[in-house]
């Protein structure tokens, strides 16, 4: 259990928490225990999406203690039915529920309405409602910090990328990672695999070594499983985790890993709550905000390629640099950015184009 | 293409197809005796939770592998005791043992996500699998010759012993069997018990040689391609083989064209292959016989209870 337990974050917060609570009213402490549930779309037991979601409710249990109550059902089916499940919470005195996955979008805005005085919360998501908020995390900044690493770390200069749907989310951190790795390397080339899954552990790995067998030494993926890393390790190349430290599969292959962190805003979001100053919104956090961090990089990565990647990350940090940065044209020659500019939030939602160098 | 990477290819080729070959291989045999367990997806996930909690535990993979043709037989036996000796619904049964299987393994293996083993290696010394041509031949783990073998075993058994024969007689009429007096239900828990361990040990092929990890579902649907490769090979076992071998081809030169950048056949027309095929061969065989009987056992899903 050592490695499960060291990754979580269970004193995430408390300092915020501390300074919270001379401002609680006497009602708020008085009152029963918070009830908050969560439904997931895989088993808590992916090692990826649904269990970081996960990892972010057992922060909660961690940091309120008995101040509030979590629940969750886990193996959700995207539609309809997800509208029984997120019922089922709301019957069940949870007053703030999360739904984790962009297809609970229209059961969860229905569900929402038949219970005005429950808050509600989707994950990747944008319907929005006076009880009904949305988050999600800039996972794309992540791969531009793989992809400065990828691109020093290349022998051959090309790299495998294993995704799974050609939806904005996977193509634009596959256009971030390459753009950032061509920075480094002009010749760099991503080669995509679309495995058609978000979760088939042995066709990620039979993917990885399709994607080895041709040349690349570096693998990156957009799957939720470690299937990939443990590939990439049995035949002596790099990768890079997804959505959780994968370290202990590949502790040579895996350079560094694009770690999810929810546990930070749902504390943040469950203490509002509690307080009576939640509202509706929309948050979009990125490695600034904690939502998406780099696992410890690999004693295998070089100086230079530590250097250019924390230079990447303070420069993402501090809003000096964008990821996607112009003068940007895609591979069939369209200018998508002028020079200077930088792609606002309503591009990065509908990307449906490639960057030079990517082969999907 | 250098040799190196051709064989590259046939390895991962090989190792894919294997768990398939293993699963299906075991249906074979239970159906032949006149069963239908569909269970066979949680049957697989059962061995592969058991195999990788116990290889975990002792750090013998040997043993691992012993846990989980036991944990494939104990599974099967939940079948096999509410179809064969309460008569319930095969169909429903079966069902209803995959999500069993997926429940059950996903609660035994709740403590092992995370974590990792040493992947079962190679059965010969590395000298033998120096040369690229000689890996090939020489470079599979003890798994992947024990179902080939196994392959040669059953089919010598279903068509060239006197049990063998006997078993196929209870697939084929319960009812004249049990009057010549044959234990049709013994035979069939027999056969029952065969086709979970074979399950169980496929199962395990994903936790301890394709990707030694537990993470819930890691089978992820292999088991329901090998009910459907059984009925691809016309329950004959040198055909089952051949069916898994293609498949596992399919699902190969799949990745490796789009790894290669091949793009003058559509990606999605090579996912679609497998399918395909079967639905190609499947349409081939009733072709060939009014009944549209396809070789099926004739007593398959019928419950029995001796009169």
């Amino acid at each position: 259990m050592t490695s499960i337990i060291t990754r979580r974050r269970f004193n995430f917060g408390a300092g915020a928490a501390a300074a919270a609570a001379p401002l609680l009213g006497r009602s708020a402490l008085a009152q029963s225990p918070l009830g908050v549930g969560f439904i997931y779309v895989g088993p808590i037991g992916d090692y990826g999406w649904s269990w970081t979601h996960d990892q972010g409710r057992k922060a909660l249990d961690a940091h309120f203690g008995s101040k509030i109550k979590t629940s969750f059902i886990e193996n959700v089916a995207e539609g309809p039915d997800a509208a029984r499940a997120l019922r089922q919470l709301a019957q069940a005195n949870n007053q703030l529920i999360f739904a984790t996955s962009f297809g609970f979008m229209n059961p969860t805005v229905q569900v929402a309405k038949q219970f005005p005085k429950l808050k509600f919360e989707h994950a990747t998501g944008y319907q929005r409602a006076d009880n009904l908020a949305t988050y999600n995390a800039r996972f794309y900044e992540g791969r531009a910090v793989i992809g400065t690493i990828a691109g020093h770390m290349s022998k051959s200069g090309k790299a495998g990328y294993i995704a799974s749907f050609p939806i904005p989310e996977v193509v634009m951190g596959i256009n971030a990672f390459t753009l950032a790795a061509r920075k480094v390397n002009p010749n760099f080339t991503t080669k995509v695999i679309w495995a058609s899954t978000w979760y088939d552990p042995a066709k990620e790995a039979d993917a990885a070594k399709a994607l080895i067998d041709q040349g690349c030494d570096v693998i990156s993926q957009h799957t939720d499983s470690p299937a990939a890393l443990q590939a990439a390790e049995q035949r002596g190349v790099f990768a890079f985790g997804q959505a959780s430290d994968m370290r202990s599969f590949a502790p040579k292959a895996q350079l560094s890993a694009i770690v999810d962190d929810w546990s930070g805003y749902y504390v943040k979001r469950v203490q509002e709550a509690i307080d009576g100053s939640w509202k509706t919104g929309d948050v979009w956090g990125g490695i600034k905000d904690g939502f998406v961090k780099l696992a410890p990089y690999n004693d295998a990565v070089t100086p230079a390629a530590r250097a250019a990647a924390d230079a990447v990350k303070e420069g993402i940090v501090s809003g000096k640099l964008h990821p996607f940065t112009g003068e940007l044209k895609d591979q069939k020659g369209t200018l998508r950015l002028k020079a200077g500019e930088t792609a606002p939030d309503e591009m990065l939602a509908k990307m449906d184009w490639y960057v030079d160098g990517v082969q999907a | 293409m250098s040799d190196a990477i051709l064989v590259s290819i046939i390895m991962t080729l090989v190792a894919s197809s294997t768990p398939i070959l293993l699963a299906a291989l075991g249906e074979l045999v239970v159906e032949k005796s006149g069963v239908l367990n569909l269970g066979v997806e949680g049957m697989m996930l059962c061995g592969a939770v058991a195999g990788f909690a116990v290889a975990f535990s002792t750090g013998s993979i040997a043993l691992g592998l012993v846990a989980s043709v036991l944990a494939g037989i104990a599974t099967a036996m939940v079948f096999a005791v509410l179809t064969l000796s309460l008569t319930a619904n095969q169909v429903a049964t079966g069902l209803a043992l995959t999500i069993f299987g997926i429940g059950t393994s996903s609660l035994i293996g709740a403590g092992f996500v995370g974590k990792t083993i040493e992947r079962l290696g190679p059965v010969f010394p590395a000298a033998l699998s120096e040369h690229p041509w000689l890996r090939a031949l020489f470079g599979h783990d003890i798994v992947v010759y024990l179902s080939l073998a196994l392959v040669l075993g059953v089919s010598w058994f279903l068509s060239r012993t006197r049990p063998g024969l006997i078993l196929r007689a209870v697939g084929e009429n319960d009812a004249s069997a049990h009057a010549i007096g044959y234990p049709v239900i013994a035979i069939r828990y027999a056969a029952v018990a065969f086709g979970g361990a074979l399950a169980g040990l496929g199962g395990a092929y994903f936790s301890l040689a394709l990707t030694p990890m537990w993470a819930d579902r890691l089978t992820a649907g292999r088991g329901w391609i090998a009910l459907a490769l059984v009925v691809f090979s016309a329950w004959k076992p040198g055909r089952l083989l051949l069916g898994a071998y293609l498949f596992g081809a399919v699902m190969t030169f799949e990745l490796q064209a789009k790894a290669a950048g091949i793009s003058w056949i559509a990606p999605e027309v090579l996912a679609m292959a497998p399918y395909l095929a079967t639905i190609a061969v499947l349409t081939m065989m009733s072709l060939g016989r009014k009944t549209g009987r396809l070789d099926a056992p004739a007593c398959l899903g019928k419950p029995f209870s001796a009169p």
